[in-house]
């Protein structure tokens, strides 16, 4: 599933560049440990974190993560959203917790 | 003989910046055409070693150098303190990072760990002076 397949479905708010609409969501990887991402998470993965600094846009970009799902209404700094169109790595900010997203994209077959 | 050699420098606690050498180095060597699994475990293990310096040391040095005899090594050379406990820092789960690093989710303990296990050389010596970690991939000459 693309992203902006996930989105036409969640309708949840994004930021977005247009070509990180077109990625390709392999599966879904939870946690807020950058070290455990980074050894973790496999490329093509969803990302969904409570973490909003910056440097979760580098972990996403080496890892080639597909997107970032920032949950829980978690606040994201300006610096990060500008970071994610640069990097064309999509961002979405969802107020639900972790499990409840968790368990939507399993409903979208993610 | 090395075919290839770049410098980058890392400063202390330079949040804002962690991960731009790694992302550079990344960058140069897909260029050059590399095994996207190799350039993956470069990538963590460059990622991970940069944000040590960042977060524990005084700062200092990275070197890319791609040798003739097709090992791709990278070397971090810090000012310093040192690590206390080399033979914890080795074990999964130990971390001395502050409080500041922790909210950004850094100090999961597994950096070393991690750096480890996706490389294919690792040589690591450290005293109160600084750090110097090698870490060596074989790609194709």
């Amino acid at each position: 599933m693309k992203v902006k397949e996930v989105l036409a479905e969640t309708n949840w708010p994004i930021t977005a560049s247009e070509e990180s609409l077109e990625k390709e969501i392999s599966g879904v990887f939870c946690g807020d440990l950058l070290s455990w991402v980074m050894g973790n998470c496999e490329p093509g993965q969803a990302w969904i974190t409570v973490q909003t600094h910056l440097n979760i846009v580098a972990v996403a970009a080496l890892k080639e993560i597909s997107c970032l799902i920032i949950v829980q209404g978690a606040e994201v700094p300006q610096a990060t959203l500008d970071k994610v169109l640069e990097e064309n790595i999509a961002l979405f900010q969802v107020p639900k917790s972790a499990y409840d997203v968790c368990c939507e994209c399993f409903k979208l077959g993610i | 003989m090395s075919l290839f050699h770049q410098d980058y420098q890392v400063q202390r606690e330079d949040y804002a910046n962690a991960g731009r050498v790694s992302s550079s180095i990344k960058s140069v060597l897909k260029q050059m055409g590399l095994n996207p699994n190799v350039l993956r475990n470069i990538a963590v293990a460059c990622y991970e070693a940069e944000i040590n310096m960042i977060i524990h040391s005084e700062g200092g040095e990275i070197e890319l150098n791609i040798a003739e005899d097709g090992l791709l090594s990278i070397h971090f050379n810090d000012h310093g303190p040192g690590i206390s406990d080399l033979e914890k820092a080795m074990s999964p789960g130990w971390s001395t990072a502050s409080e500041k690093a922790r909210e950004f989710g850094f100090g999961a303990g597994m950096g070393l760990p991690n750096i480890k296990r996706v490389s294919d050389e690792f040589e690591i010596e450290t005293s109160p002076q600084g750090t110097r970690l090698m870490i060596g991939f074989r790609i194709q000459p």
